[in-house]
């Protein structure tokens, strides 16, 4: 295997290129003639929106599949990588969309697995956990290689993965989506070690569907859309609404106008709410909140401080161990999901794959999940009325521009905006007076994500009530009029949308400033 | 080239009625091939064996008349299993829910002995749906407020129900004239007017000789249980896609959170698929004594009265793809498989312990088909979650 470390890395890659490359999957062309080229010292974005084929074209790279046409040259020399262990040996190294760690394995462990021992079968981790701390040093990656990574925060287990990869000697180096699950700090932190790889002559590949961040790291960027490649263009000339529309094949809007703030009589309150977390921990710790008609209130923070667990005890499906919940003034502290409904409170929920919809149940269905028993939708008190159903599922696909086959589909062919379409377009057809919208545009293409932010807006604007519970911090600036921010349980802080400040959002965030809520 | 993702989205359709048949199939084909395997080590040949079991379960009138007489329990099983899979709940339980039913209708039936066959009937069918449907309540109760593994308990519950028949066959309800030391455990006869009409069919002259009859089935065991237990699987259909309370069991089976968000009560509904379950069972359970065997009878083994229709029903309505409907021909196809076997065992003088491996063999194949499936859907969900498989670097 590699022997890499120790002297100052020399990578062997000037410059990689793919020609022509042609991948198909069973009914989709999921990569289709493109040319991608990326050279020694430079970070190389790849752009697109979901499933436009960025981690395939990727991953052939990587060896994971194999082109269906097409070369791949290494410094001008055709290669073949017919594996993961032939791209490691040619010196390509990938870190994925999801981590690929054994979690109860310490960092080492986890570095030395898959290496060749020179104590036959008993793992060097001794030896690898030095030359770890080594490498961590030279590019201040902050990790302890002796801890299980179970017990690393996701940030950590990305340096992990970053660490195996130039352990393991790739001078080419591919990153899909690396800041999908990083804050704001961890970002810039990945940033500096980015820049500082390059810096030591290795060759970057950006993947990102995430504009600004595409314009800060790269020194070109390729964008790709439907599997075809739209343009390679230098970074410097290039701007957000420039890569946006190449992205998505026509000009968009990334700035929304918006109407001034009519704060009305307040829908929802907290007061002191605790709930537990699904491992049995405090997940919620004494949240009072309030919640008045035409105000957008944005609740921001890194995944997992709470922010599911406050949309589920607002929802009913989350029972709390403390506090009480108002809506309109009545207290719905112990009311089930059918209650809470009936009084007016939508909720889109964060997984909407496993809460919001029924996978195998058609679109139609889907539009009546919580309606399904009401008058309007049945026949005889006993019988489903799918004339009327079909005839509402019609009017939702028009009025919300979904894009189905049909009614009768099983929702699970659907893509994942769509998906949310349909979701939003059943919870704002009950004319809700409070709307929980948690991570509404995860995974969500950029027309889509416009379409359900103009409507988010639309439904502010007409009286509603809506918490925006996201970790897209790009989504909670565009549309709150008032940001709460969310730490271990608890509202750590509350900034009004004239007074936000990124640096002051993201160090609450991290949990490291001791700012209290003004309540 | 405007044709294309037309013609395209009719192949993938296709393909996709496939990936639900295939399975099967192979999962048929398989066991018929390892059967053969075990068939030519006894130095019988299989092609032999199978044409006398299609001959023994279809080739003639009476054939296949004890064909659908062996399908019958088995699809009042099978619907009940359709309901409680799309449910979500696993009931095993179709054995000790077939011998409640059945304890419970006899008792009514005796009870009124001279009433007319109007009464007795439904009260009969009526008293065992309910039993039935209660018995298997408790194992949907156990699950949906304690926890407690519904495959285990409906499997205990079996054991109890067995042994509940055993002692009130050979006491309270044993038929007074067999008292004595060395009794056979059974009840009374059930009086001519609580049996079940036999079924035949009056055929036109221009059919009639084809079939060699004018009275198709006429002289058989053939009885009006089938039309019911078809006319139910009808029923039981629309009571699945077309009924408000159909799209709540199916949404609590398909995903219990997003059942829970759409304000369904999961408990109860989950309680109801295992009550509805063990009610269709309950039926098998009286059918069987109303219309076939005129009394309650048992050699004391476990499936001496039921004959495992309450295990082959579940068997049945995997094959029939958990909808009612396809449960029909799945249970005509075990029924045809079960007498079929008999036939087979005579004609080739091989063991009977052969027969009940090659059934074993089929069981086994199909339901780890489905079980092969199910988790190849589950893969394919999670690739859509654009998690890669495997952690390849590990075996680089
Ligand atoms: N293993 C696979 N099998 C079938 N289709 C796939 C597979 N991987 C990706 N696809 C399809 O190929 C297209 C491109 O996917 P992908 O490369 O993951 O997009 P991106 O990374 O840009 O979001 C999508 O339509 C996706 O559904
Ligand atoms: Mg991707």
């Amino acid at each position: 295997m590699t022997q890499p470390i120790n002297q100052p890395v020399t990578p062997a890659i000037q410059q990689l290129q793919m020609q022509g490359i042609v991948k198909r999957f069973p009914g989709v062309l999921a990569v289709n003639q493109v040319d991608f080229e990326v050279r020694a010292g430079e970070i190389h974005a790849l752009l697109g929106e979901n499933g436009a084929g960025k981690s395939t074209l990727m991953k052939m790279l990587y060896g994971l599949y194999q082109p269906d046409a097409g070369r791949i040259l290494l410094n001008g020399a055709p290669v073949n990588i017919r594996s993961p262990h032939d791209a490691i040996q040619q010196g390509i190294g990938m870190i994925h969309q999801h981590f690929m760690l054994v979690p109860s394995l310490t960092a080492a462990e986890n570095v030395a697995l898959g290496m060749r021992s020179s104590r036959g079968l008993v793992l060097d981790t001794d030896r690898v956990g030095a030359q770890l701390r080594e490498l961590a040093a030279r590019y201040n990656l902050k990790v302890d290689p002796d801890i299980p990574v179970w017990q690393l925060a996701v940030g950590e287990q990305q340096r992990v993965e970053i660490l195996r990869a130039l352990y393991r000697g790739a001078a080419l180096l591919i990153l899909d989506e690396p800041t999908a699950v990083l804050t704001p700090q961890e970002v810039d932190d990945l940033f500096r070690v980015l820049r500082q790889m390059t810096a030591d002559g290795h060759a970057l590949i950006f993947i990102s569907h995430k504009l600004h961040e595409v314009l800060a790291i790269s020194q070109r960027v390729t964008v790709l859309r439907d599997g075809q490649k739209v343009a390679t263009i230098p970074t410097a000339g290039a701007t957000r609404l420039k890569l946006a529309e190449m992205m998505v094949g026509r000009p968009v809007v990334l700035e929304y106008e918006r109407q001034p703030v009519q704060r009305g009589a307040a829908r929802l309150s907290l007061h002191e709410v605790s709930a537990r977390n699904d491992r049995g921990h405090e997940g919620l710790r004494q949240v009072s909140l309030r919640l008045c008609s035409g105000e957008i209130v944005g609740v921001a923070g890194v995944s997992g401080n709470g922010q599911r667990e406050l949309a589920q005890v607002i929802a009913g499906l989350r029972p709390i161990t403390g506090g009480s919940i108002q809506v309109d003034g009545r207290p719905v502290t112990t009311a089930d999901p059918a209650a809470i409904n009936a009084l007016g409170v939508s909720h889109i929920p964060e997984e909407r794959m496993v809460d919001g919809v029924i996978k195998e149940f058609t679109v139609a269905e889907n539009l009546v999940l919580q309606e399904h028993g009401h008058p309007r939708f049945t026949r005889a008190g006993l019988f489903m009325n799918f004339r009327r159903i079909g005839e509402a599922c019609r009017e939702a696909i028009k009025a919300y521009e979904i894009k189905t086959p049909g009614g009768d589909t099983p929702i699970k062919n659907l893509s994942g905006g769509n998906i949310q379409k349909l979701v939003l377009a059943r919870e704002l057809s009950r004319r809700p007076q409070v709307l929980i919208a948690a991570q509404p545009t995860r995974g969500v293409d950029i027309g889509a994500t416009e379409y359900i932010h103009r409507r988010l807006l639309a439904e502010r604007d007409r009286g509603t009530a809506i918490l925006l519970i996201s970790e897209d911090l790009d989504e909670i600036l565009a549309l709150s009029d008032r940001i709460l921010v969310m730490y271990e349980g608890r509202i750590v802080g509350e900034i009004p949308r004239e007074q936000v400040n990124i640096q002051q959002l993201g160090a609450l965030m991290a949990g490291s400033s001791p700012a209290r809520p003004g309540d | 080239m405007t044709s294309q993702p037309h013609r395209l989205a009719w192949a993938t359709a296709l393909l996709y009625r496939a990936q639900g048949i295939l399975p099967l199939a192979i999962a048929l084909l398989l066991a018929l091939i390892v059967a053969s395997a075990l068939l030519l080590a006894l130095n019988a040949s299989p092609i032999e064996a199978y044409s006398s079991m299609l001959r023994g379960a279809f080739g003639t009138e009476n054939a296949t008349a004890e064909t659908l007489v062996k399908a019958i329990p088995i699809l009042f099983v099978a619907i009940g299993i359709c309901i409680a899979f799309r449910g979500g709940v696993t009931n095993i339980g179709g054995e000790g829910q077939m011998i409640a039913g059945a304890v419970a209708g006899i008792t009514v039936t005796l009870a009124l002995a001279q009433a007319p066959g109007i009464v007795i009937i439904p009260a009969a069918i009526v008293a065992a749906f309910v039993v039935g449907a209660l018995y298997g309540g408790i194992a949907g109760f156990l699950k949906a407020y304690f926890n407690v593994n519904e495959i285990l308990s409906t499997i205990m519950l079996n054991q109890v129900a067995v042994q509940l028949m055993n002692f009130l066959l050979n006491g309270p309800l044993l038929d007074p004239a067999e008292a004595g030391a060395n009794h056979i455990p059974k009840t009374a006869r059930i009086a001519e007017a609580a049996e079940l009409p036999r079924l035949s069919f009056v055929l036109p002259e221009a059919v009639a000789g084809i079939f060699g009859t004018a009275d198709l089935f006429g002289r058989t065991r053939l009885h009006y249980g089938l039309v019911l237990a078809v006319l139910l699987a009808a029923l039981t259909y629309i009571l699945l896609w077309r009924t408000i309370i159909g799209y709540r069991i199916r949404a609590v089976g398909e995903s219990e959170r997003a059942a829970r968000y759409a304000g369904i009560h999961v408990k109860r509904y989950m309680v109801l698929s295992m009550m509805l379950a063990g009610g269709f069972a309950g039926l098998a359970g009286i059918v069987q004594v109303l219309g076939l065997q005129y009394r309650l009878q048992t050699d004391g083994s476990p499936a001496g009265f039921t004959g495992s229709a309450g295990f082959n029903g579940i068997v049945a309505a995997l094959f029939g793809g958990l909808n009612p409907l396809g449960a029909v021909p799945a249970a005509i196809f075990f029924g045809g498989l079960l007498v079929g076997a008999q036939k087979m065992q005579r004609d080739l003088e091989v063991s009977a312990s052969l027969i009940t491996a090659i059934n074993g063999l089929i069981v086994v194949f199909v339901v780890s088909s489905q079980i092969f499936t199910r988790r190849i859907t589950r893969r394919q969900q999670a690739a859509l979650r654009e998690r890669p498989p495997i952690p390849e670097e590990a075996s680089a």
